[in-house]
């Protein structure tokens, strides 16, 4: 993995993987080490994304690296009309290894193809977000103790949900039943199904959540997303579509972890918060093991 | 021979160059623009609806004093992919093959992703063809696939 940029999930393969998420369970059982000291790592966020850059600046603070860059294109020659590849050039000069969010679909794949650093994509548009995959394996595997025969379902807006098609994709390697629930308008595309069907595995199709929640290992809730919407009247159809409630997990199974990319609206209630089955916020935590097991590899010094 | 030959003299005889027969009935003029011919000077000889037997009926193409390279040929099974080429040198045929649908294709289709780095940056397009039946074109770059339907020539 040294030296290699991962742009898409289908850049490492299965076996890389797992040395990523074994090396993740030891961060998490030492977060706080000097491996990157004297290494400085490019945060480049061309839109916003809070979240997902505070998860990999506290990753590379509590190592001990430098954290450069801008959260936020609007402060930067991007405004000015300055080519993708100049500002990815400029930025490499003056970093080990360049983590980027980009609006545009395709560009964290461009900047790897230009980039003497190694890139690292958190986020390009509707593509692909390849940390937050790992970190959605990692909490599943740790959670439920393996990857394979688990009966995850996915719920919410499925159509336009990328960490859904990733992780969709990810855990058809893993022998899973796929139970999807989704309004009528936002079920999975076909080309994602295909990944399931491609792999002999079973899926079912749902409008309620509650038709799952007696045998489901995983919970994978997901937000509708108003951007992802061109027609505003068929958002509004569906934005309050899904709303688990506490009382909804009570005949459910004890191993059961309610997951959830974050932010949430309204799609989980806050009485979930405290049942033990809510899992997501330490699933965001996961986040910070992954990425440091990520950016460590990467950087050749786990 | 002597009879073949007659046949492909149908539209007209070339001394030198090439013949791309066999392209689909109605995608003659996209061959010819896909191949950059608009603008050469050289005599181009075309022919639509002509009878064939595999086909029923079919297209040609006739370029004097050209030759393409593989590349260059590759292009054109994006809209022809029955098309046959053939090189003419004294009238005489010296080489004849099927064009082949390529894996990867690049420059000559663009993305239908508007929100693609390659439209948005204005970078050169790059495809697997992930189906070579009915063409399908998988984007390196933003990862969707832009159907034949979709295809914009560059
Ligand atoms: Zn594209």
């Amino acid at each position: 993995m040294k030296n290699r940029s991962l742009v898409s999930i289908n850049d490492f393969s299965i076996g890389e993987y797992f040395k990523i998420l074994d090396l993740a369970e030891k961060f998490e059982e030492k977060p706080n080490q000097r491996i990157l000291e004297g290494k400085v790592v490019a945060l480049c966020f061309f839109e916003p994304s809070t979240r997902t850059r505070l998860s990999f600046e506290s990753a590379i603070n509590r190592l001990g690296g430098r954290v450069i860059g801008f959260s936020d294109a609007g402060s930067t020659s991007v405004k000015k009309g300055e080519s993708l590849k100049d500002t990815i050039m400029t930025v490499a000069n003056y970093s080990d290894l360049i983590v980027m969010r980009h609006p545009v679909e395709g560009s964290a794949r461009y900047a790897s193809e230009v980039s003497p650093v190694p890139i690292i994509n958190a986020g390009d548009g509707a593509n692909q977000h390849p940390t937050q995959c790992l970190l959605d394996l990692y909490s599943i595997r740790k959670t439920q103790g393996k990857l394979d025969k688990l009966d995850v379902a996915f719920v919410g807006d499925l159509k336009y949900g990328r960490t859904v098609h990733s992780l969709v994709i990810a855990l058809a390697q893993f022998n899973c039943r796929f139970h999807l629930v989704s309004p009528e308008e936002l079920k999975l595309p076909s080309s994602v199904k295909r990944y399931i069907k491609d792999a002999n595995l079973e899926y079912r199709q749902y409008t309620d959540v509650t038709d799952v929640i007696p045998f489901a290992d995983i919970v994978y809730m997901t937000r509708i997303q108003r951007e992802r919407f061109a027609d505003q009247l068929e958002y509004e159809r569906v934005k309050n579509y899904y709303n688990l409630k506490n009382e909804m997990l009570a005949n459910s199974k004890a191993n059961l972890r309610i997951l959830h990319p974050m932010p949430r609206v309204k799609e989980i209630s806050n009485d979930v918060d405290n049942n033990p089955k809510a899992y997501y916020f330490q699933q965001a935590l996961n986040g910070v093991y992954v990425r440091q097991a990520l950016v460590t590899s990467i950087l050749g010094l786990e | 021979m002597e009879k073949d030959k007659r046949k492909e003299l149908i539209v007209s005889a070339i001394e030198n160059g090439t013949v791309i027969d066999h392209i689909p009935v109605g995608n003659v003029l996209r061959v010819l623009r896909i191949l950059g011919l608009e603008s050469t000077l050289d005599p181009i000889y075309l022919g639509a609806n002509l009878e064939s037997k595999k086909y029923g009926q079919k297209g040609i193409i006739k370029v004097a004093n050209k030759y393409f390279k593989p590349e260059e040929i590759n292009k054109i099974t994006l809209v022809a992919s029955t098309a046959t080429i053939i090189e003419i040198k004294d009238y005489n045929v010296i080489s004849k093959q099927n064009a082949v649908v390529p894996d990867r294709i690049s420059k000559f289709v663009k993305c239908f992703n508007p929100n693609c780095v390659t439209n948005v940056e204005g970078l050169e397009s790059k495809f697997d063809i992930i189906d070579k039946e009915d063409i399908k074109l998988l984007c390196h770059y933003c990862e969707k696939t832009t159907k034949e339907a979709d295809f914009v020539f560059i």
